[in-house]
């Protein structure tokens, strides 16, 4: 059976899911995605009209339902020394970071 | 062993509670003394491999949260000698699925990439039952962002055994929760369901779960996976408890806006009012299952094991004498697409909330040298993540790609609908079956032993194929406890009802139990109970 998830789409992919996967993981997971792929493929074999809507949830937000938006309105963070505290590197309320890479645009 | 204070139901210790027969601080001694007997070494990140008595004990906790849970016992016994009320679960202990943000207290989603995070608030469902008097004894265990069906995905090992055999997994990804009621750690618990996750570890550990309506419970503080289909709910040991919790947990959010505007009824005026002339369906899809083999991935056919089968038709025959009609032959042509479709839709959805995971603001960092921001994501994710996170990552990517998108993500979306179709079709008041509820098997086995399938992401997958299609529809669905296999392990069955219809699900299970009170299976005590 051929893998539709080559080992060139799964590098792609890996790059896009900012990840880093060495080659043994890279297998198992590849043989995974492909096995995956073929329960997938079972949704193929469905008639699907073109009337058919999709659904963003599975229950419709009917007016009825559906929460008014909040009102826009500042309120101050009373837990932003507690949510500062979880970041690894932190000056003066400033989150550290290494270099962030760029490139030139033409 | 005799019956403690621990395991009581909710209605039974908030009783007590209130009118000073005991102290919501004894009943939360009784919990933790139940947790130092059955729990075992503690589930960390550290490299695991069984030893001793693992496999004899439950390990449902990552952690426990002992100093808050006496202040909060220590409030509620002071309201109660101030002659005030302290709500409908005064003193009633809770087990928190460690995917909710509870104030101060590691919230970890079973991820080493979360293993330090404490969370800066807490969860609407935590906060509403927190304050209607539940005592949160700690955070239990998951699979890894609720990533799987065993709990043996969670990044915190030893996995949680299930109290009937701890050999076995408790179901997933609620299995610590489930595992902690049925043991008596825990009168509550709150878990969530995005495939099954409240339903199949609840059948698995003979416990009750409800998965609400999506909209139902607010969302607010449980970290995401699929925000489409994810439900909060509770895991109970008998219906009026989950109808308690959930009443609490239910409504309107200001800070979910899919949380529906909907009053919530009281579910206890209709609890206990029976079922005569409700209609009641059974569907073959729901009983001849469809699902790829393990070895050679064609699709294969198998029906429920039949010891499950034979529990449903004796559930059958008590909703029948309770005075429910059973409509045989409910067509559900759409069941076998919910895998599939979940395949596609939950992990487009997965791979969009996992990039928020990327060591600068929270959680775990990569603490070697890296020469820009880039590479501090990729090592980062690469050592924070389990398997069943990169494997949601990179599925989600792909079937969203630009090239795919149509095939895959929108028409996934698509026979979602044609699932949803189907209920619709069923409950319709004016349609061919008429239907109050859908009744069947929730788990197409009782629980599997540990190790059998994990690794395998597709036949774990397939354990949700009776569950994930409520997911789809947004509907609710109640789990309930059913007998017992030769082997001892429960057995559970799910009660499917229109958008909403929680009142009704409740009442129907509320009656089974009632019907089936005197079934010797009732009587019995899961293993860890008697080591």
């Amino acid at each position: 059976m051929t893998d539709e998830i080559t080992k060139e789409i799964f590098d792609y992919l890996v790059d896009l899911g900012a990840l880093e996967i060495g080659e043994q993981e890279g297998e198992y997971l590849r043989s995974e995605l492909n096995g995956q792929l073929r329960a997938i493929h079972e949704l193929e074999g469905i008639a699907i009209d073109d009337d058919i809507r999709t659904t963003s949830h599975g229950i419709p937000y009917s007016r009825v339902i559906r929460a008014p938006l909040r009102e826009d309105r500042i309120e101050p963070c009373k837990e932003s020394d507690e949510i500062l505290a979880q970041a690894a590197d932190v000056f003066e309320r400033y989150i550290v970071v290494p270099d962030i890479p760029s490139e030139e645009l033409e | 062993m005799s019956e403690e204070l621990c395991d009581l139901s909710a209605t039974e210790i908030s009783r007590r509670v209130k009118n000073g027969e005991v102290t919501a601080e004894e009943v939360l001694d009784s919990t933790l003394q139940r947790i130092r007997l059955v729990e075992g070494r503690r589930p960390s990140t550290n490299p695991y491999s069984p030893e001793g008595d693992d496999r004899n004990k439950v390990h449902a906790y990552i952690s426990l949260t002992e100093k808050r849970a006496r202040l909060q016992a220590r409030a509620i016994d002071d309201a109660v000698k101030a002659g005030e009320d302290p709500g409908p679960l005064a003193g009633v202990t809770l087990a928190v699925k460690d995917i909710f943000c509870v104030h101060g207290t590691p919230t970890t989603a079973g991820s080493k990439i979360l293993e330090n995070f404490i969370s800066p608030y807490s969860a609407t469902s935590v906060q509403r039952l927190e304050s209607a008097g539940a005592i949160t004894v700690g955070k239990v265990n998951l699979d890894e962002f609720t990533f799987g069906s065993s709990n043996e995905s969670s990044a915190f090992l030893p996995p949680v055994g299930n109290p009937w055999d701890p050999s076995r997994v408790p179901g997933g990804s609620s299995g610590g929760s489930a595992a902690a009621v049925a043991a008596g750690e825990a009168v509550l618990s709150l878990g969530t369901d995005t495939a099954g996750s409240i339903r199949q570890p609840a059948a698995f550990c003979g416990v009750v779960g409800i998965k609400p309506t999506y909209g139902r419970v607010s969302r607010y503080g449980l970290i995401a996976f699929a925000s489409s289909i994810d439900c909060p709910g509770p895991i109970a040991r008998n219906v009026t408890d989950a109808a308690i919790a959930l009443q609490i947990m239910a409504g309107s959010d200001p800070f979910d806006a899919t949380a529906a505007a909907l009053s919530v009824p009281d579910y206890f005026s209709t609890i206990e009012k029976g079922i005569k002339g409700m209609r009641i369906g059974i569907s073959p899809d729901y009983h001849k299952l469809k699902f790829p083999d393990p070895k050679t991935g064609e699709m294969c056919e198998q029906s429920v094991d039949e010891e499950i089968a034979e529990a449903l038709s004796r559930v059958l025959d008590h909703l029948t004498n309770a005075g429910a009609e059973i409509v045989e032959n409910v067509a559900m042509p759409n069941t076998r697409y919910g895998v599939p479709a979940y395949f596609v839709i939950s992990r487009v959805e997965a791979a969009s909330n996992l990039h928020r995971y990327d060591g600068v603001k929270y959680g775990y960092r990569f603490d070697g040298e890296v020469s820009n921001l880039r590479e501090l994501y990729r090592k980062t994710r690469a050592h924070g993540f389990g398997s069943q996170a990169k494997l949601r990552i990179l599925m989600g990517m792909y079937v969203s790609a630009e090239q795919y998108e149509k095939g895959y993500y929108q028409r996934a979306l698509k026979i979602r609908t044609l699932i949803r179709n189907d209920f619709v079709n069923a409950f319709n008041p004016e349609g061919p079956y008429q239907l109050d509820c859908l009744l069947s098997a929730t788990t197409p086995t009782t629980a599997f032993k540990i190790g059998a399938i994990y690794g395998n992401s597709v036949s774990m997958q397939y354990a949700d194929l009776l569950t994930v299609p409520a997911n789809h529809a947004g509907i609710p669905g109640l789990s309930v406890p059913a007998g017992v296999d030769n082997a001892g392990l429960p057995i559970g069955i799910q009660f499917l009802g229109p958008d909403f219809s929680e009142a009704n699900l409740l009442r129907i299970g509320r009656s089974y139990e009632k019907a089936s009170a005197d079934e010797p299976w009732r009587r019995l005590q899961p293993k860890v109970l008697h080591a």
